[in-house]
């Protein structure tokens, strides 16, 4: 018996222990797959079990819904949900889901993915499919930097965080996600981070029941690199920083909402606005300039 | 017998708070410490116990305590430790 497999064998016989229908997310993962592979005291996980809650609380069929990720830690997330799922080529992931969208607009389709596949080298996916309105959710967890290949700076890393490619501190200035979002157009963006699990819930709900280009960005403790490289301790402590230096401003302009390396973190809805999705538009006008020629395109 | 004493004092039923059972998976903890450290009625503790893997999962020390709010459950991010529904605590 290999290892895995005898701590699954160890986790069964708990689990018919305690005599109930075992853990609520085992209807929602591939058991299969379980203990997964996420450092101790990363956040994914937890985003994992706010996502699932979200489903659960709108009450949607999960044969209504498809993940979508790109590589990387985070890009993970596709493989271990038990629904359909694809995990995309590295920053690709927001064009898969267009055209997972597009081929099947019944669909609720939803991106789960890290910063440096969304916004670094899928950036140009992310901008184009936010100004287009394609109706899709986006989830990013933004460790900071590209944790699964040993901690490379990303467009994310607060200027001075010390990382593999900046052992020196990095000079650049970082993208403000929830600014870069709104200014590109999405209608709904949104801020949390991994300790606030009722709230990232809440948001997760309101992306997914909202159509147009909808952003949570959630800000995940990754251990094993940027809390280590950076001295925040380790997961935990992560989260505690987290509860002290956190300030919830609704509607803050997202221009504010830029994250220092020890700065506090503004979290919040920033934005939440009606504006036609791509499919609507398309439909719109074309009806308007091909009158009864046009059958609208519903799927 | 004073008024507080009395079964039901102003003819209502004593108060009743909801309790959980807690479960958890030892095999699947990682030892992040979340659930103790944020259940907000402090039932947890890491137990001195090392599970398989070598890390010390939490126990509840104090599980009379536990509203079965599910905290726990949401923050841990090895799906290791979760709450059913048990009955309510009355008074
Ligand atoms: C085209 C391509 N370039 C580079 C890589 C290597 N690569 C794999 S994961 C990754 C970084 C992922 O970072 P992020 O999206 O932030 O996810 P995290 O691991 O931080 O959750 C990179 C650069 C790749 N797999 N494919
Ligand atoms: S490297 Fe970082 S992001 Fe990846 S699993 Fe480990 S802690 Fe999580
Ligand atoms: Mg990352």
């Amino acid at each position: 018996m290999s290892v895995t497999d005898e701590l699954k064998a160890a986790v069964q016989a708990q689990t018919n222990k305690s005599g109930d229908a075992g853990h609520p997310m085992e209807d929602f993962l591939r058991m299969d797959r379980i203990p997964h592979i996420w450092c101790p005291t990363c956040g994914i996980g937890v985003v994992v079990n706010c996502f699932a809650r979200a489903l659960e609380k709108i009450g949607i069929p999960l044969d209504d819904v498809a993940v979508v990720s790109g590589i990387g830690c985070t890009g993970r997330v596709a493989g271990y949900v038990k629904i359909d799922s694809f995990h995309t080529t590295h920053g690709r992931a927001i064009p898969f889901a267009t055209g997972l969208k597009l081929g099947n607009p019944k669909l609720k389709v939803v991106v789960i993915s890290g910063d440096g596949d969304l916004v670094s080298i899928g950036g140009n996916h992310f901008v184009h499919a936010a100004r287009r309105n394609v109706d899709i959710t986006v989830i990013c967890v933004n460790n900071f930097n590209y944790a699964m290949t040993g901690g490379q700076m990303a467009a994310t890393s607060p200027t001075d965080s010390i990382l593999t490619t900046s052992p020196y501190g990095n000079f650049e200035t970082p993208f403000n996600l929830p600014f870069l979002a709104e200014s590109v157009g999405a209608t709904y963006v949104a801020r949390w981070t991994a300790l606030h699990i009722h709230r990232q819930t809440e948001a997760m709900i309101d992306a997914l029941t909202k159509p147009g280009f909808t952003f949570v960005e959630i800000l995940a403790p990754c251990p094993t690199i940027f809390e280590r490289r950076n001295k925040f301790g380790d997961g935990l402590d992560r989260l505690n920083y987290y509860y002290e230096h956190s300030e919830i401003k609704h509607g803050e302009p997202t221009a504010n909402v830029d994250v220092g390396l020890r700065t506090k973190i503004i979290v919040g809805k920033f934005v939440d606005k009606d504006r036609p999705t791509w499919l609507d538009s398309m439909n719109s006008h074309l009806k308007r300039k091909l009158g009864d020629r046009f059958t609208p395109y519903e799927g | 017998m004073r008024i507080r004493e009395h079964k039901k004092p102003f003819g209502f039923e004593k108060p009743s708070r909801p309790h959980g059972k807690i479960i958890i998976i030892d095999e699947r903890c990682k030892g992040c410490g979340f659930c103790v450290e944020y259940c907000p009625q402090d039932v947890l503790e890491l137990s001195e116990r090392f599970n398989k893997k070598g890390y010390h999962p939490p126990e509840a020390v104090n599980d009379h305590a536990c509203v079965n709010c599910g905290f726990c459950r949401m923050i841990c991010p090895e799906f290791a430790i979760y709450t059913v529904e048990d009955e309510p605590v009355i008074g």
